[in-house]
């Protein structure tokens, strides 16, 4: 095969990850000339469905937009309506919204760490194949998420789609016995994060550095997960209610999730886990700062395959972080807040697995949504995503279609992309002249 | 005496239009998954592996409803290759919350949420797969309980009938002694029309039924309705609204929110 004729590399539906995706990749004369990662998921509408809804219904029904990821969106909507009527959820109660979003982000960065990604740094399809040589590894994986559910129904009711959350808070608070259960488990998922973070550092990973405008929350007291203003490496540093005035999205004819781009409509930027640890690093705990250092981490991470450790850190951070929570926590007088009809418009952004998710909504004075715009995480890093695949495919044109396709998928499921939030999603095809 | 070897059963994932959720239900067996794993073959599941293994399958879970041309196609392929064909959860067995569009203008849709509503190809109705094939049986929820998907591969393994209640919630509520919001606190709840199964979630958070799991067998949602206006004081549209959730698309709580128009 030489450089001088076309190649096409097509991935028609990739795998290992959550919802429909196609890359399609054309290559002349050794040249890039077209990258296209496709969202193929069906469309379903979720914003315009919304509309005549009462505003407490958001959250249940924004939730089903991702079952992976549900707190995303069920916090983010709980926010939004929150901000419109005017009213805060603090202490036990927020302490308790931030319990359950480590929930959250254990057993979503554990199932896409270690079942998802570590198989391409192996070579192998799948975590079971991994399972078959080194079990010990699996088992401690599927335990550590497994913790993370069940903080999930410990205080939300349910893994997938909690029952328990509301607009102003929860509707029932969480027996202190469960809490109290979850300790010791959550000191041998600290553990345990670290080793399985240990194991991945010594994967390979391919060479690769960008230059990435990471973008996320950040908060003055904490690192950020529910709550904060978004900031950027590059100056970025607003409300969450500006959010739409600085960043857009644009509907491309090749996929079903509309692009998020920064500003001029051509500006990729990056959102999740890289993002909130090089813009968040010194927020860490003092032994994630260490974990991250021991798994040969620096301070700024811009090989997008390293996002597997970052993972495996926020991991570790999350458990410990649960663990500070529930040893904290002081039961409120109430599970939560009244909320007073009214009309208005809010906003509400939190930090999925993925990257920061955006919601607002305009509410009529019955409390009925007028309008809804909810901007998820991977239809942020689209363009981020080709923009890798450009630099992917164009440094290795000389590797053979096979391992260039893996290795393109490789790069794509380094962003956990979470296709099934295509609110508004991958094929591969690479063509080669 | 070691039991003679059989071939593993393979079982095959099918994604259409939905969350994930439901197929996530099997990886969150993280307690079964490696023993089920050994038991069957998994010859196709995107989300979990590279790996395809060619037809035919001797059981196939499909996740998702039906709203696009091509997946109105895609299903026909998968009931030609599929011995069982086990649906699994709220939009494969009515369409999802993705249904709601059934009850509006899909081209108004389409407008209000994409900035080129030409490059969107969708069907104006999202469906239940048991529309366009054959279904050998149906698994209902919002999500799916994984106890419960065990249960269903387990029995089609060993050529049984699944367990899986088809009685209302209230019989659950009354099992887990959990006192009924409806009565006590005046709260509309749809436990009464809908299936068991989820362990009674809702209302022991305090919270009514939202319909998760769709419809019961045989259930009566006109005098459902009836009580939730006359004795709860809901308006009209609170009750259609009630009726027009999750499992909104339906057939009885499709007719019963099309009656409070």
């Amino acid at each position: 095969m030489s450089d001088a004729a076309t190649r096409t590399i097509k991935v028609d539906a990739l795998a290992r990850v959550e919802g429909e995706g196609a890359l399609y990749v054309r290559v002349k004369g050794g040249e890039v000339t077209d990258i296209k990662f496709r969202i193929v998921e069906p469309p379903r509408f979720f914003e315009a469905l919304l509309r005549g809804r009462m505003f407490g219904e958001a959250p249940d029904i924004t939730a089903r937009i991702c079952g992976i990821c549900p707190i995303a969106y069920m916090m983010g909507a709980s926010q939004a309506m929150e901000d419109a009527l005017g009213v805060t959820v603090a202490g036990g109660l927020r302490d308790l919204r931030r319990l359950i979003y480590c929930g959250e982000w254990i057993e979503s960065h554990v199932l896409h760490a270690a079942m998802l990604h570590a198989p391409d740094f192996l070579g192998l399809d799948d975590a079971l194949l991994i399972a078959r040589d080194n079990p010990e590894l699996v088992q401690k994986a599927l335990q550590v998420k497994k913790l993370g559910n069940d903080i999930l129904e410990v205080v939300g009711g349910r893994a997938v789609h909690p029952v328990n959350l509301k607009v102003g808070g929860f509707y029932k608070l969480p027996a202190e016995d469960k809490l109290a259960a979850l300790l010791p488990r959550l000191d041998w998922a600290m553990n345990a994060s670290k080793e399985l973070a240990l194991a991945f550092a010594g994967f390979d990973f391919p060479a690769l550095e960008q230059d990435y405008h990471c973008v996320s929350l950040r908060h003055p007291g904490e690192y950020a997960i529910h709550e904060g203003r978004i900031v950027s490496n590059r100056g970025i540093d607003i409300p969450v209610n500006e959010f739409d005035r600085h960043f857009g999205e644009e509907h491309v004819r090749h996929s079903n999730a509309l692009q998020g781009f920064y500003q001029n409509g051509d500006a990729p930027y990056l959102v999740g886990p890289i993002a909130r640890y090089n813009n968040n690093f010194e927020q860490l705990s003092d032994a994630a700062k260490t974990l991250a250092e021991d798994c040969g981490l620096g301070r700024q991470v811009n090989n997008p395959y390293r996002s597997i450790l970052v993972r495996m850190v926020e991991t570790y951070y999350a458990c410990e972080e649960a663990k500070r929570l529930i040893e904290g926590y002081a039961p409120p007088t109430a599970a939560s807040v009244e909320t007073p009809i009214a009309a208005g418009r809010g906003y509400g952004c939190t930090e999925a697995p993925r990257g920061i998710c955006f919601h607002t909504y305009a509410l009529d004075a019955e409390g009925r949504i007028e309008h809804a715009n909810i901007v998820p995480p991977t239809s942020q890093n689209q363009k981020q995503i080709e923009d890798d695949l450009l630099a992917v495919v164009s440094g290795n044109l000389e590797m053979e279609d096979e391992a260039l396709k893996w290795r393109c998928e490789q790069t794509i499921r380094n962003y956990d992309p979470c296709i099934s939030c295509a609110t508004h999603f991958l094929k591969l095809t690479i063509e080669r002249d | 005496m070691a039991k003679p070897k059989r071939a593993r059963p393979k079982l095959a994932v099918w994604k259409f239009s939905s969350c994930d959720g439901c197929q996530l239900s099997l990886l969150d067996c993280e307690d079964e998954l490696l023993a089920v794993a050994e038991n069957v073959e998994i010859a196709y599941f995107l989300e979990a592996t590279r790996a395809e293994v060619k037809g035919p399958y001797d059981v196939s879970l499909v996740e998702g409803s039906i709203s696009t041309p091509y997946d109105a196609e895609r299903i026909h392929k998968v009931r030609r290759q599929s011995k069982l064909l086990i649906t699994i959860g709220a939009c494969a067995t009515s369409g999802g919350i993705q249904a709601l569009r059934n009850f509006q203008d899909v081209e108004e849709l389409t407008r209000a949420v994409y900035a080129r509503p030409e490059y969107i190809d969708t069907l104006n109705k999202s469906t239940a797969i048991a529309d366009h094939v054959p279904v050998d049986f149906e698994l209902h929820g919002c999500p799916i309980d994984k106890y419960q998907l065990l249960e269903v591969i387990n029995a089609h393994l060993n050529g049984r009938k699944p367990v899986v209640p088809n009685y209302s919630q209230c019989i659950e509520c009354k099992r887990h002694g959990s006192v009924c919001v409806m009565v006590s606190q005046g709260i509309p709840c749809m436990g009464p029309v809908v299936q068991a199964g989820c362990g009674n979630l809702c209302p022991s958070v305090g919270r009514g039924c939202y319909a998760c799991f769709g419809p019961k067998e045989t259930p009566n949602p006109q005098s459902l309705a009836h009580w939730f206006g006359a004795e709860l004081g809901q308006g009209r549209r609170q009750v259609r609204d009630l009726f027009r959730g999750i499992t909104g698309a339906a057939e009885p709580f499709r007719k019963e929110s099309e009656a409070h128009e």
